[in-house]
């Protein structure tokens, strides 16, 4: 077990270098930097005036010193200045990580509690009407970008009630903390909770049929029991794995979902750095995210275990 | 023939249809049978003859869809099984009426502890604490001869070897003392060396709580060591039943005759082996679309103008002995 973990940091480290490089390189290769997009704001162009800027940011140095610069600074701890606001990067991630995890967290709470237990119900109710009811609005889940959904709850809720949900930085009450984050979760967490319908479905078909659930009914249990306790124990493997992945997609969601609902997270504030080519923000914000993911991959592993006692991580 | 106050379990007109895409099968077609208590009864066939189905329609537990029973009584110490509604059946199941499968490697839930997995079958019907029915676990594994029961019952299904796993299914399935135990082929899948070991036990097990038990195999040399009596089924129907004596000794239908014909035969030393095994010629019909008369009659010696027109009544050849074929008088004679 102990090889096993040290293999899989390893692992995990490399992963997370190979992502650095393809960060600090991507954003070289994106068009122009913040000085051109500055100096072209400005509407004139002295060279001598944007090679002074570019020195004192850096970036005129060649590739390489660049990013064992950046990436000896993320190491230590120091993520460097922001080029827009000139604060430390650090400092404007920071405050915004909160926000955006509470809404990645709950999304992903709906996707769980909402998307296991109708799958369980579809695949008990196979065949039914409610089993087809279910199956077409999960598909239309994963149709449906979450944009353009939340776009449609925004302009249903100006239709409806005559405004739209905004924002609240300061909830007072626990209820009130809920009903912020609730609706844009919701949106984002809509695809995940389809997704994970299907393959929650799926996979207990699968184990329906298998011998020990005749077993378990042979023995007197009850539905409830034999569908949750012994069939959803074992249907939960494949559910797992994508609710990983889906963690890692659910960013993605965010960015635009943050957008729509005018939320200020970590997402939207990644997007806007994009848009100026704050490089210090941009690099470490995706290396983040980056550590995020791989740890939620690793998490996923772990629970394999937890879940199958079948998987033992040894060599 | 058997006494009837001492009667667990007895079948009258059993009928269990399966409804599938190319029509309407009888699985199990108009079967009648007792079983007393410690008695064991052999359910003997061909792969499909529906001896499988019987054992599942006791439990009322036919995938339905497709399956369905639509006839007959289940009466087991005094009740009607098929006449109790879904939760009184759960209260009967894994209690008075019990089963062994035949696949131990994948009968068994592979992420639930064996002791749990007894531990559930007792709470499920008795109301005794978690310890209690730890202890009783424990005990069941003990029973049934697994050594060190104790760390066994924290041990996952796929810690145990075949063997291990089916005595643990006995376990399981005898934990609350049932009335009747189905033991569906439960030696099937085992290696030859503990299937005799298997059967054993079960047999061990069912002379010291008294339990009256059904026994389905395809094995006439596990009939043989076993039971008190027997039923041969084919095609659903039950075709032949004798006490096992009587029915090595003179089986009265030919399809009963072409079992114990292919039972390979260890030659004596120095006799050449014979060179091919005896077999039955053909297979068994499609249960869709059988023969308006004997469903055997294509694949019989004997077979004659009226078996193809008619299907023979179960007459009864004295001491119990019961066979459905028009030329039962002769069988005995022709091989």
């Amino acid at each position: 077990m102990f090889a096993y973990l040290v293999r899989r940091l390893f692992l995990m480290l490399v992963t997370l270098f190979g992502i650095s490089v393809v960060i600090f390189f991507l954003l070289r290769i994106v068009p122009g930097n913040i000085v051109d997009i500055l100096f072209a704001a400005a509407g004139y162009v002295d060279p001598a005036d944007k090679a002074n800027l570019e020195k004192e940011l850096g970036i005129d140095q060649p590739l390489v010193v660049q990013y064992l610069h950046w990436i000896g600074g993320f190491l230590r701890g120091d993520f460097g200045y922001s080029y827009v606001s000139e604060k430390p990067a650090l400092q404007e991630i920071l405050p915004r990580i909160p926000i955006t995890a509470r809404l990645a967290g709950l999304a992903l709470l709906f996707s769980a509690s909402i998307g296991i237990p109708l799958g369980v119900i579809s695949a008990v109710k196979q065949g039914t009407r409610l089993d087809y009811t279910l199956r077409v609005v999960s598909l239309s889940g994963l149709s449906l970008p979450s944009f353009w959904l939340g776009l449609l709850i925004l302009t249903a809720s100006v239709a409806m009630f005559g405004q739209i949900p905004i924002f609240n930085p300061n909830p007072a009450t626990w209820l009130e903390a809920f009903a912020t984050y609730a609706v844009p979760a919701a949106a984002v967490g809509f695809r995940s909770a389809a997704l994970t319908m299907r393959i929650t479905r799926s996979s207990m078909l699968e184990v329906l049929r298998q011998d020990y659930i005749r077993t378990a009914r042979a023995k007197g249990a009850s539905d409830a029991a034999v569908n949750y306790r012994h069939a959803l124990k074992n249907a939960i493997l494949p559910v797992i794995t994508v609710i990983g992945i889906e963690a890692a997609f659910l960013i993605g969601g965010l960015i635009v979902t943050e957008t729509v609902f005018n939320i200020p997270g970590v997402a939207r504030f990644l997007v806007e750095a994009i848009r100026w080519r704050d490089y210090p923000i941009v690099q470490n914000l995706v290396m983040l995210i980056a550590v995020v993911v791989v740890s939620a991959n690793f998490i996923v592993d772990m629970l394999y275990a937890v879940f199958d006692p079948r998987i033992r991580y040894t060599d | 023939m058997t006494d009837t106050s001492n009667l667990v379990l007895e079948v009258k007109n059993l009928k269990t249809v399966f409804f599938t895409n190319s029509g309407l099968f009888k699985a199990v077609d108009d079967v009648s049978f007792t079983v007393s208590r410690g008695e064991t009864l052999a359910i003997v066939g061909e792969s499909g003859c529906g001896k499988s189905v019987t054992a599942l329609s006791l439990m009322r537990l036919v995938p339905d869809p497709p399956g369905r029973i639509v006839g007959g009584s289940v009466t087991l110490e005094g009740s009607d099984l098929l006449a109790l509604n879904e939760a009184g059946m759960r209260k009967i199941r894994g209690n008075r009426i019990s089963m062994i499968f035949q696949e131990p490697m994948t009968s068994l839930n592979p992420v639930m502890r064996i002791g749990d997995q007894i531990v559930e079958a007792v709470r499920l019907h008795r109301n005794v604490s978690s310890k209690e029915a730890q202890t009783i676990a424990v005990e069941m594994l003990r029973l049934v001869r697994i050594p060190e029961p104790v760390r066994r019952a924290r041990e996952y299904p796929h810690q145990l070897s075949g063997g291990m796993r089916q005595r643990a299914m006995i376990a399981m399935a005898l934990a609350c003392r049932p009335a009747l135990l189905i033991a569906d082929e439960p030696t099937t899948a085992l290696d030859v060396t503990i299937q005799a070991q298997i059967l054993a036990l079960i047999l061990d097990l069912q002379k010291e709580l008294g339990t009256g038990l059904v026994l389905i195999t395809h094995d006439l040399g596990v009939v043989a060591q076993t039971a008190q009596r027997v039923i041969v089924m084919y095609a659903g129907r039950k075709v032949e039943e004798a006490s096992v004596e009587a029915l090595f000794a003179a089986p009265k239908h030919p399809y009963t005759r072409g079992l114990m014909a292919s039972i390979p035969a260890v030659p004596a030393s120095g006799v050449a082996a014979q060179e091919r095994l005896n077999e039955i010629p053909g297979t068994v019909p499609s249960l869709v679309r059988l023969p308006p008369g004997c469903a055997f009659a294509p694949r019989c010696k004997l077979a004659i103008k009226r078996c193809e027109a008619e299907y023979p009544p179960l007459a009864d050849w004295g001491g119990g002995h019961l066979a459905a074929c028009w030329r039962a008088a002769e069988v005995a004679e022709v091989a």
